[in-house]
């Protein structure tokens, strides 16, 4: 709240939101009269968490802000999931204040202490109560957020990211009101993921403009940012890579006001940025790496840095347009191998992570981080000399054939370079003989045709004979979730099954 | 004199400035604004009158530290007295050009 609070304070009737899709805006002023309007409903319903179930719209900061009010945690529900997982989800929230979709409303509102409202009336002045609530918990322990993140394995966890870890994360990373009256930043990641939440929460205390983009697509992303001459962006990688598409043709992306695109979540191919940076010259490139555990962001590769990687001639520099850039100040990142031992520059392991954002909490299985408050990330990845970071892909991703171990992410990065291949995800399959066998599925470029034969010769030539895939399908498109993360699981599955 | 919990809230007996606590450097300290000792921000205090030695006053937004840096404020409502801990007035921290983002 005190984000809020110092804004609002600041620049009440500079405006905080809008609704890329209805065109609904919203002030500081506004936005901060309404979570104490709305807090004061939440208290009196005695629900223990605010949670909300829809695409991004006015709500969505206005209940991000109502929660910490009203002192209850802010839980924003993958409207994506099945009815019957969104049940499951809400049954370990309650008693709950439900805002969601009209829809939505008749199966969710016969929960077991669950209160509901529809959006459009929560976000609607007239439906708050006469009496406004007094003063928020200022406690930093209190919990912000339960972010439920999804697990390949059994029931999704609940990640508890308390308004200390949170604060910390905005006030190292954003300079207070550093927001000019014309910026303006364009939002299109989901409102149940971490990203979404930090948006809000920097946008807020930088004092700078959100348009909400609450559905994505290539083309409303490029009109909404011509329409509201938008000056910094955050997108997946996969959009980046649509947005690419759709200026086919076009010398530039024609954007002068856009100052800045960040992006992450993801892994992102060298040829989207190499042409991403061609269309849009003048735009600042960040890349952020950070989990849900950390309150997002814990390392940045900067747009100086994408400039020098890019005109870079030695490898080794060029070799940086696609790693995720050095820690935070204030985050340390090591990289351990499976015994947890410190793991030299150029070593792959997985990643740890220490810091004051570092939550690393569950709800019901306490803190993962060891005794010194190291977090391990199951993210698997290598260190160059300068802390450079590399992704690798998640340590579970490592396929096990015939007791060697071997990273995926290495030879998908190889089978990206051959002149034929769009796009590549390579698996672990059930192998009679090896326990787990190497299967890929390729995607091809515009025009190409792929020949299986040529790109298992190819692996053979430049990588060991055990990394060459046994099967390679090609496929029209690899899946994808909302968030821009490959959907491994999906891919093992259908080429299992082959 | 009170212990600087990281993340607690403090306002100003001679003024409107309030901080909030980001690194403590633990024990107990006496918080001043215009020097007046600081009190809880949840809590009533009585006005009192400026130190015209502590008034050079507070800026929203602004980080203020003493010299070896064990301990930094952030300012969150602004005001005209000047912070000092344990007599030592603070200076207002340098804003690095700090990486983006979101």
């Amino acid at each position: 709240m005190m984000l809020l609070e110092m804004t609002s304070g600041a620049f009440p009737d500079r405006i905080a939101f809008t609704d890329g899709s209805s065109g609904q805006s919203l002030t500081y002023a506004q936005l901060f009269e309404a979570a104490r309007a709305r807090a004061a409903t939440v208290r009196s319903s005695e629900a223990q968490r605010l949670v909300k179930l829809d695409v991004s719209n006015l709500g969505t900061p206005i209940s991000l802000f109502t929660s910490a009010w009203a002192g209850v945690p802010y839980v924003p529900l993958n409207y994506r999931l099945t009815d019957d997982e969104i049940e499951a989800l809400l049954k370990r929230v309650t008693p709950a204040y439900l805002v969601t979709e009209p829809k939505r409303i008749d199966r969710l509102g016969a929960v077991n202490d669950v209160a509901t409202i529809e959006t459009a009336a929560f976000v609607d002045d007239q439906h708050h109560l006469e009496t406004i609530a007094d003063a928020w918990s200022m406690d930093p322990d209190d919990v912000a957020v339960l972010l439920f993140t999804s697990g390949t394995t059994g029931e999704p966890k609940a990640a508890v990211l308390r308004h200390k870890h949170l604060v910390s994360y905005i006030l190292t990373s954003v300079e207070f009101a550093s927001a000019d009256d014309d910026d303006a930043a364009l939002v299109c990641v989901p409102p149940y993921h971490i990203a979404g939440i930090a948006a809000v929460l920097s946008s807020v205390y930088s004092g700078r403009h959100v348009v909400q983009l609450p559905n994505f697509t290539a083309e409303a992303w490029i009109d909404l940012a011509r329409k509201h001459r938008i000056s910094t962006a955050f997108v997946v990688p996969t959009m980046l890579a649509r947005i690419v598409d759709a200026l086919e043709g076009q010398s530039s992306a024609d954007m002068p006001h856009l100052r800045s695109l960040s992006y992450g979540g993801g892994k992102m191919p060298l040829s989207v940025i190499e042409k991403a940076m061609k269309l849009f010259p003048d735009t600042d490139f960040s890349n952020a790496y950070g989990l849900t555990e950390t309150s997002s962001t814990i390392a940045v590769l900067g747009p100086e840095e994408h400039r020098e990687a890019e005109a870079a001639t030695d490898e080794n520099l060029r070799r940086r347009l696609v790693s995720v850039g050095q820690a935070l100040p204030g985050v340390e990142i090591e990289i351990r191998d499976d015994e947890g031992n410190l793991l030299a520059p150029g070593q792959r392991g997985e990643i740890y992570v220490r810091g004051e954002q570092v939550s690393g909490e569950y709800e019901g299985r306490g803190s993962v981080t060891d005794a010194q408050g190291w977090f391990p990330t199951r993210d698997a990845g290598s260190m160059d000399e300068e802390g450079y970071l590399f992704l690798e892909g998640r340590a579970d991703d490592v396929i096990v054939r015939g007791g060697e171990n071997l990273s995926p992410g290495e030879i998908e990065d190889l089978l990206l370079t051959h002149p034929t291949v769009l796009d590549a995800a390579v698996v672990g399959i059930p192998d009679e003989q090896w326990g787990e066998g190497v299967a890929a599925a390729v995607v091809a470029r515009k025009g190409a045709t792929i020949d299986p034969a040529e790109l298992q010769a190819f692996v053979l030539e430049h990588l060991r004979s055990s990394r060459v895939p046994q099967l390679v399908e090609v496929w029209d498109e690899l899946p994808y979730n909302e968030t821009g993360k490959l959907l491994r699981r999906v891919v093992k599955a259908r080429l299992s099954e082959s | 004199m009170s212990e600087l919990k990281t993340g607690a809230r403090f306002k100003s007996a001679v003024c409107d400035g309030e901080i909030m606590v980001v690194t403590s450097p633990g024990g107990e300290v006496d918080l001043t604004c215009g020097g007046a000792t600081m009190v809880d921000a949840g809590a009533d205090a009585e006005r009192v009158d400026i130190n015209p030695d502590h008034a050079v006053g507070i800026v929203i937004g602004k980080r203020y530290i003493n010299a070896d840096e064990t301990l930094e404020v952030l300012c969150v409502k602004a005001g005209e007295g000047s912070l000092a801990v344990n007599g030592e007035l603070l200076l207002q921290k340098d804003t690095k050009k700090l990486p983006k983002t979101d």
